[in-house]
């Protein structure tokens, strides 16, 4: 076997490099379609859609140059209703045409509205391979917890036990924890937010969207016809001791006066909740999203409720920088191009072998 | 020792051997000498699913077929003149495919009990009279070999692997090949190991020389180099002339070529020769499955590249979906199907033409998909081109049918000029004063706009529901539905238009007496078929010949065609599929011919079908 020694990136770790931007400004009408709204009312997609149509003016793109794909579910009529380019494709595969895009054109700012069915089941083949390879790309994963658009079958986030049509008897199934996957699947930047908070919410997105590379940002977001409630722990009243906020460079603490913790064990790396009071606040675990080694993250991400969610860490898990599949492929095209110069059809066509005939 | 050389017109032979002793490599050198001497040539490899079978075993023999003339040929031949077998197994495997009177040149090293056992011989051929028929050389290749790459100091496994390059070099002296090619080969391939170099130079060498002075080699053939078109020619296998094919469609029509592809037999080689051309603005993807391999080329044509997959059968099944997602679309993009033995992982190294239903209906809904086939391996250029300028014209996806047999196999192949290939216009959308609409359309071919991300004013969503006629916004209107099935449909069936009529080979038909028997096909079999049209017409029988191209939509006048003969042969390495679409769209009562052995058809075989057919055709009437 022949090594090849790959070139040193000299990449802009900067997700929208490339996408050309417009003086014009924007408002948040400047990205609705004419297209009529139709998910259920009081449906978390509604929140999601209100915050990235808000939250698009900032990035000061030319709009052509947005393009929105989406699978197949509740959440994939998302592009319908932006006045971007958009593609609703089928079922689970939006990461893969999103790749191709991304590759062939790095002058767009390539996002891809998920649910949990979508990625993770039928999807989720293409998800992780889309994360490893950390294609320049935002997917948005909206995890409602249930399978919305077939009307109430259990999907592999629901809690074991979950009674609905297809599992009267309760769910036996083990869910997935989207960020633990993710980060299994070796991507780059992971978060998590609530559809109901569209501060947070739209800080991710900004930072999600400044990330060059794969950014997975999962999404909890209320189905309020099959799964009205599932995150209400983390909503309203007494949310401030249910949600661990994570930020990079603070020692993680949580609950209303912020009296509960993090500590990190140092052999083990296990971590612990433990209460402010008690051990002092220099003992307290500090977030470092930046850190190469992944398994500080996936510690966090251990702490969400794998049943009813009671509690779960909620931010920016991961941020570190990688090359992206789609500037080295692009930059062997150069390269190539470079050292060899331009093909030349005819020669190619000829080959070294030729013979003429009279 | 004056030898005789005697004249042929043409020779088959059969390479074969373990599928770890290089029988693929020393056929392909042959066959580069045997282009370099000007014959026309026809090749067929035939190797096992196995990298490496257990040695000795039937099922791990490998061939390498090569048939060459001082004429136009259009088969790799039905019988071997000469078997080159290196092992008890290869010439078990191979002796039933000899005429009597063919000559088999045998490695008599590896006749022992065990490897007799091992080929399922009770007793040894070499002793018994089992070759009578034949004329049989002994030759101890392997000893042979070993003695004569001593000098290296290799071990005694890599010298006797060397001798496969001494077979060669009797071969090939055989014959009068010219040997610089296969040198030079030789000085390439193993520049780093300069010892394996010169061992198997030796080896090839000493091959030579052996059938120049030992006395039970007699005789020396000649095939003198064959009249072809004036030109420029090359070998090609149809993996690499698609290959390019594709390459030449990217530069014709400006579009950078994006292949997303998983590697699969036997189309994997397209995906490593597209993977060197990264100057032609061609980017490979190496996909996690087939889905995502179409999904990624799908993904590119929206973006406005020319997206390209590769696969076979099995990867066609798992592509079905994104197929019907690019039929809805409305987007370009080519997906070229290497057919294989079927169902399921079936046969994957042998060759069969079972894969046309499935291009034609593999795909829930109405969702028409033109098909286009190759007829020779060098064909598949040509077809590469035709096939994307469907795809870019009509925005819609087209499949490409080859098979294993086209592209493995090999021919000559006479060069194009580059400036003389068809151009490809890819005529995107751009803004107008009025309101932009995805699905208006071009009134002649149906197309839409091909209109991709980063042009202002034409923001605008698709996707897999059904669309709204021209605005393509989501519609569940039955009468529209309707419509857009039925204009799908159109647009399709609109691309005869641009085709040309039918090309019928009809001998009698310039003096008025057309023949009444006409052989109709599609891809891999246009050789065999051509071959055998001429052994019947030899034999006084009145025959003609049209191949199909262009599967769906059929050449408009197809239906005149069949008409005008009393009988219709279509022979088909399947069980009837062309023949049932005729029958169905024509209603013409052809007569299928059908064999499902993962090999090509044999001239002769085809030849008799004629003449079966042709002997019970009534007495011309009036």
């Amino acid at each position: 076997m022949t090594s090849i020694d790959l070139p040193t990136p000299d990449l802009r770790f900067d997700g929208l490099a490339g996408v050309p931007s417009t003086e014009t400004p924007q408002t948040r009408k400047d990205f609705a379609s004419d297209q009529e709204v139709r998910w259920c009312p009081g449906c978390g997609d509604y929140a999601v859609l209100a915050a990235v149509q808000g939250f698009l003016p900032e990035l000061g793109l030319r709009r052509e140059n947005i393009v929105f794909i989406s699978g197949i579910g509740c959440a994939a009529r998302f592009p319908y209703y932006l006045d971007t380019f958009g593609l609703h494709s089928i079922h689970g595969r939006a990461p893969t045409i999103a790749t191709g895009l991304a590759v062939t054109r790095p002058d767009l700012s390539v996002w891809v509205v998920t649910g949990d069915g979508d990625a993770l089941s039928i999807g989720g083949n293409h998800l992780i391979h889309a994360l490893r390879r950390n294609v320049n790309t935002t997917i948005l994963l909206f995890n409602n917890r249930i399978y919305g658009l077939t009307k109430g079958q259990y999907s592999p986030t629901s809690e074991t036990g979950k009674v609905t049509k297809s599992t009267p008897m309760g769910s036996v199934d083990t869910p997935f924890n989207p960020i633990s996957l993710a980060l299994g699947a070796e991507a780059t930047f992971v978060a998590r937010t609530i559809d109901s908070d569209r501060v947070h919410l739209t800080s991710v997105l900004r930072e999600a969207a400044a990330h060059r590379g794969s950014s997975l940002v999962e999404i909890y977001q209320n189905c309020p016809i099959f799964n009205d409630g599932a995150f209400d722990a983390l909503k309203g009243g007494g949310r401030e001791a249910a949600i661990i906020p994570l930020v990079h460079g603070e020692p993680i603490t949580f609950g209303s006066e912020g009296e509960h913790g993090l500590r990190r064990d140092a052999r083990t790396g296990a971590i612990d909740v433990v209460e402010v009071a008690e051990l002092g606040a220099e003992s307290l675990l500090v977030h470092d999203a930046h850190t190469d080694d992944p398994s500080l993250a996936f510690a966090l991400s251990r702490l969400t409720d794998a049943g009813r969610i009671n509690r779960a860490p909620v931010g920016i898990f991961r941020q570190v920088e990688r090359p992206t599949y789609d500037d080295l492929a692009r930059q062997q095209v150069t390269t190539a191009r470079q050292t060899s110069g331009e093909g030349d059809l005819g020669a190619l066509l000829s080959g070294r072998d030729t013979w003429t005939v009279a | 020792m004056t030898k005789q050389v005697k004249q042929l017109d043409r020779v088959i032979i059969r390479f074969a051997g373990d599928s770890g002793d290089g029988m693929q490599l020393t056929g392909d050198r042959f066959t580069a000498e045997t282009a370099a001497f000007g014959n026309d040539l026809s090749t067929l490899p035939d190797f096992p699913a196995e990298i490496r079978a257990p040695a000795g075993t039937l099922h791990g023999v490998s061939s390498f077929q090569v048939h060459f003339a001082d004429h136009d040929i259009l088969t790799p031949g039905d019988k071997p003149d000469v078997l080159v077998a290196m092992n008890p197994a290869a010439l078990r495997a191979n002796v039933a495919d000899l005429e009597p009177g063919a000559t088999v040149i045998v490695d008599s090293h590896d006749f022992s009990t065990r490897n007799l056992t091992r080929a399922g011989y009770a007793d040894n051929p070499l002793e018994d009279d089992s070759l009578d028929n034949f004329a049989v050389h002994q030759v101890d290749l392997t000893a042979l070999t070993v003695e004569a790459v001593k000098e290296f100091g290799l071990s005694r496994k890599d010298s006797a692997r060397a001798k496969n390059m001494f077979a060669l070099g009797l071969v090939s002296w055989m014959y009068g090949r010219p040997t610089e090619s296969t040198v030079e080969f030789l000085q390439t391939r193993f520049a780093s190991k300069t010892e394996l170099r010169d061992a198997n130079i030796t080896a090839f060498r000493t091959g030579w020389n052996f059938g120049e002075t030992t006395e039970a080699f007699a005789v020396s053939y000649e095939i003198k180099p064959a009249v072809m078109r004036p030109g420029r020619y090359r070998n090609i296998t149809g993996n690499l002339a698609l290959a390019y094919g594709i390459i030449a469609a990217g530069q014709r029509s400006g579009l950078s070529v994006f292949l997303g592809s998983y590697p699969i037999t036997p189309a994997s080689d397209i995906l490593h020769e597209l993977s060197k051309h990264k100057r032609f603005g061609v980017t490979t993807f190496q996909a996690e499955d087939e889905i995502s391999g179409i999904g990624a080329a799908l993904g590119a044509s929206f973006g406005g590249a020319l997206g390209v997959t590769t696969t076979s059968g099995p990867g066609v099944a798992l592509k079905s979906e994104t197929i019907g997602l690019a039929v809805m679309l409305e987007l370009p993009l080519l997906i070229c199907d290497i057919q294989r033995g079927g169902p399921s992982t079936g046969l994957p190294t042998k060759t069969e033409q079972s894969d046309l239903l499935q291009a034609m209906f593999g795909r829930n809904g109405e969702a028409p998909v033109p098909i286009i086939a190759p007829r020779s391996p060098s064909d598949c250029f040509d077809a590469a081109l035709e096939a994307v300028r469907i795809a870019v014209t009509y925005r819609t996806p087209v499949m490409l049918l080859s098979d294993g047999y086209l592209g493995n196999g090999s021919e000559p192949w006479r060069l194009p000029e580059v400036t003389e290939l068809p151009d490809i216009e890819p005529a995107f959308a751009t803004a107008g004063s009025e309101p932009f609409l995805p699905y208006a359309r071009d009134p002649e071919t149906l197309a839409r706009p091909w209109a991709v991300p980063g042009t202002a004013g034409l923001e605008h969503r698709i996707g897999g529901l059904e669309k709204a006629d021209r605005t393509g916004d989501i519609s569940y209107d039955p009468a529209n539905h309707d419509l857009m099935v039925r204009t799908r449909q159109a647009k399709v069936d609109r691309i005869a238009a641009s085709i040309g009529p039918l090309e019928v080979d009809d001998p009698g038909s310039e003096h008025g007496q057309r023949a009444r028997i006409l052989v109709l096909g599609w891809g891999s079999t246009y050789g065999p078929i051509g071959a055998a049209v001429r052994r019947a017409r030899r034999d006084g029988i009145s025959v003609a010949q049209a191949h199909l191209r262009h599967l769906n939509p059929f050449p408009s006048d197809l239906g005149e065609v069949l008409r005008r003969y009393d009988r219709v042969v279509v022979p088909e390495m399947n069980l009837g599929q062309l023949a049932l679409l005729i029958r169905a769209k024509y209603l013409v009562d052809v007569v299928g011919y059908n064999k499902v052995r993962g090999l090509p058809f044999g001239a002769a075989e085809l030849a008799d079908v004629i003449q079966g057919v042709a002997a019970e055709l009534p007495a011309r009437e009036g």
